[in-house]
């Protein structure tokens, strides 16, 4: 469906990423969300705050990210789309919540622009060190949608698609943002809300009677209903049949797990976006994402002019893991150079999926800054020597 | 299907129609108290001829968390201490629900303690039942917030000696506006007040003791659940409007019940509106999400 | 005629007395009967006493048990 046009803010906007989304969201009819301060994220929230009470919705900040990341889902479950924005040690903090949204499947959106860690860490410095985190930081089996923007366009762009797919799956989406991309100032553009697809709640239409929370015609992602609408329905973060109550039996965890498990694996070809460029003949992939991928350009453009074959391999999308795709070209390329602000996390998937075809460089920096373009040169030229 | 005894004819019991027949009977132990509350729940909700459709309960984790999946209405079972924030954003996205809280001493007031001071400082429009069984029942009896001195536990096995919280001071200084104190003993004064807290808007809490009797009470060697009953009837006193710093519980002593606190204050969303309406006049379009927005 | 009946549904009942006790005209006994779980559900032994007030309902921890008013003259079942 198109997009609400209360919430879309058509124009060209210079913003910062931050900024850009909140509008994103706003585009993407969020209309509640709870929140709590934490560098470099508050203005996301802060922005939403000034602007939902014109637009029609609800802010609100509360006690700790604990609160904040399940009062955003009471606000999914009481008819709202929702989302919270935090960083390092909140995003910690929001995890067991992060859990809770995949078991109940409950679509929602959580920003994280990422920060120095571990810890309190650099609070106004950025790093991408939160990627393995926002795959596995929750107890337990499940799966989740990561994406990363690269530039406050996309921040705006990407939170649209983020919440896209969180109706399409039921599924906590991570937007993985990071200090530079949140906090640097560009050009956005907003089109005009018809211009804007945004994908509705998979809400049921069947009667109360027929009515089954959790039950799925073959396609593994469940209709929704919302509180207040007579469908009298139970919710419960305990393993649970297709009626929503509890069967703490190992066939039901299988059962369950799997298919909240299968139901992000199934629809990778969808879901796994990323940005290639020259990877035909190319002898050297750089595999990045986030602001990296921006520095990294600039040693794949001094590579390109020196004459080497270097293919470029964005990930938009950082989980689920685009496997196949390192998988094909593994088979083609001598090597993978993967730049990250982290001291490896993402190259480990790279390196997994590679399954020995072509050898993996890592160019890892701790974080506090960008990298210095001439270290992912350097890795290029080391890597296409091998 | 169910085997009636001694009487069968065709009337229902009164309760039935709020529960989830098809999952009892429940797995609350002989004696506890929990059962007995729900009761009460059901016939504050015949009384005060509540719309179920616009009902929402949301509890925690542990015994008493499970009554959300006992009966039938929307009912989240959320996760340890949350049921309160979880709530606030359920009324937040949706004020024409009606939202209750039915959670334990331990969810509510340990690990959910600081929601539950924040909600009620807000004066956020939930109805909290604390069933208070002065224990952490479910994960196998040990020592809470609430356990009065000198009780034995499985985590203060030479006996307790942290002070305990007095519910009924805590909330009402955090701000609340309705503030009860019950036992599983006061079925139908129970009922009384859940019904008032449904008249009421603005952060309600009444709380409920009721026995442990496979806990609290074996370890405190005080009986099983019918000597617990019998001594609530006994040591209780009904003290409305008592001063709530006086309502403390101890271990052998009076149980100060009834209806404490019941004052006026706006509740978080009218504050928030009037504040929108003052500063932005026409501009604010309202905290209304409308559906269309999200189903299309 | 009595002015109420009692109904028990005897498989939830987990014997913990309550009925009994607080019945206020002292109409429930437990039982020697067992039921699948090996408790002892209560039983009528004065269904002359009994008013309808269905606080053996309120207090049942179990929803084993809930009484009813038996409409005067006549004695229709609904």
């Amino acid at each position: 469906m198109k997009a609400d046009p209360h919430g879309v803010l058509t124009g060209t906007h210079f913003i910062d990423g931050d900024h850009a989304c909140c509008e994103g969201a706003l585009a993407a009819g969020a209309r509640f969300a709870a929140g709590y301060p934490i560098t470099p994220s508050t203005e996301v929230v802060e922005r939403f705050a000034a602007r939902v009470p014109t637009v029609g919705g609800c802010f609100i900040q509360m006690e700790d990210e604990l609160a904040a990341s399940i009062a955003l889902q009471g606000g999914v479950w009481g008819g709202a789309k929702a989302f919270t924005v935090t960083s390092g040690p909140g995003f910690s903090l929001m995890m067991e919540h992060i859990g809770y949204a995949a078991m109940t499947e409950t679509p929602c959106v959580f920003v994280d622009v990422q920060r120095g860690g571990p810890s309190t860490g650099l609070p106004t410095l950025p790093a991408q060190a939160d990627m393995m985190q926002a795959r596995w930081g929750s107890h337990g089996d499940y799966e989740i949608i990561a994406l990363c923007p690269n530039s406050p366009q996309e921040c705006f762009d990407l939170t649209i698609k983020a919440f896209n797919f969180a109706e399409e799956y039921r599924v906590p989406v991570m937007f993985m943002m990071d200090e530079v991309v949140g906090h640097m100032t560009e050009k956005v553009v907003i089109p005009p809300a018809d211009q804007i697809e945004v994908t509705p709640r998979k809400h049921t239409h069947k009667s109360v009677q027929d009515y089954l929370p959790y039950g799925t015609n073959g396609d593994m992602v469940p209709e929704m209903a919302h509180a207040g609408e007579g469908y009298k329905f139970h919710v419960t973060g305990l393993t649970h049949d297709e009626r929503g109550y509890p069967n703490m039996t190992p066939q039901m965890q299988d059962k369950l797990v799997r298919r909240l498990q299968n139901k992000i694996r199934s629809a990778e070809d969808r879901i796994c976006l990323f940005e290639e460029d020259q990877l035909e003949g190319a002898d050297v992939v750089v595999v990045s994402y986030g602001i990296t991928s921006r520095v990294a350009q600039r040693a794949i453009d001094v590579a390109r002019d020196r004459g080497m074959k270097v293919g470029k391999l964005r990930l938009i999308t950082a989980w689920p893991f685009p496997e196949k795709k390192i998988a094909d070209l593994a088979a083609k390329v001598k090597a993978f150079v993967v730049p990250e602000l982290n001291l490896g996390q993402m190259v480990r998937e790279v390196e997994r999926a590679a399954h020995g075809k072509a050898k993996t460089f890592a160019v890892s920096h701790a974080g506090g800054g960008v990298h210095n373009p001439d270290d992912i040169l350097n890795a290029i030229v080391e890597a296409s020597r091998c | 299907m169910l085997n009636i005894l001694d009487n069968p004819h065709d009337a229902e019991n009164p309760v039935e129609q709020f529960l989830r027949s098809d999952r009892m009977p429940h797995i609350w132990c002989p004696g506890c108290g929990i059962g007995t509350t729900v009761n009460s729940f059901a016939h504050a909700l015949i009384e005060s001829k509540i719309d179920l459709n616009s009902l929402a309960l949301v509890s925690g984790i542990g015994c008493t968390g499970r009554v959300a999946g006992y009966v039938k209405l929307d009912s989240f079972h959320t996760t340890h201490g949350r049921a309160i924030p979880f709530a606030t954003g359920l009324k937040l996205a949706n004020p024409k629900l009606n939202v209750v809280v039915y959670s334990g001493d331990g969810d509510l007031s340990a690990i959910g303690g600081n929601h539950l001071i924040h909600a009620a400082r807000r004066n956020i429009d939930l109805k909290v039942i604390c069933v208070n069984n002065l224990i952490y029942a479910m994960t196998g009896g040990q020592t809470a917030p609430t356990t009065p001195g000198h009780a034995t536990t499985s985590t203060n096995p030479y006996g307790t000696f942290e002070p305990s919280f007095n519910l009924p001071h805590l909330v009402e200084a955090a701000g609340a506006v309705y503030v009860a104190r019950w036992t599983t003993f006061h079925v139908r004064q129970l009922a009384r007040s859940i019904s008032e807290a449904f008249q009421k808007k603005g952060f309600s809490f009444i709380e409920v003791i009721s026995p442990c009797p496979t806990l609290y009470q074996r370890r405190n060697k005080m009986g099983d659940g019918l000597d617990t009953m019998k001594y609530y009837k006994e040591k209780s006193k009904v003290k409305h409007g008592a001063p709530t710093s006086e309502v403390g519980l101890t271990l052998n002593g009076e149980i100060a019940v009834g209806k404490f606190v019941d004052r006026d204050r706006p509740d978080y969303q009218t504050m928030m509106r009037a504040q929108y309406v003052e500063t932005l006049g026409d501009r604010y379009l309202g905290d209304e999400v409308e559906t269309e927005c999200v189903c299309g | 005629m009595a002015k109420g009946r009692v109904s028990i549904v005897v498989e939830r009942c987990k014997a913990c007395g309550f009925c009994v006790e607080f019945c206020p005209t002292h109409v429930l006994a437990l039982s020697s009967a067992f039921n699948s779980k090996g408790y002892h559900p209560p039983h009528v032994v004065h269904p002359e006493k009994c008013s309808g007030c269905d606080l053996c309902g309120m207090y049942c921890p179990d929803f084993a048990i809930y009484g009813n008013k038996v409409p005067p003259a006549g004695g229709g079942e609904k």
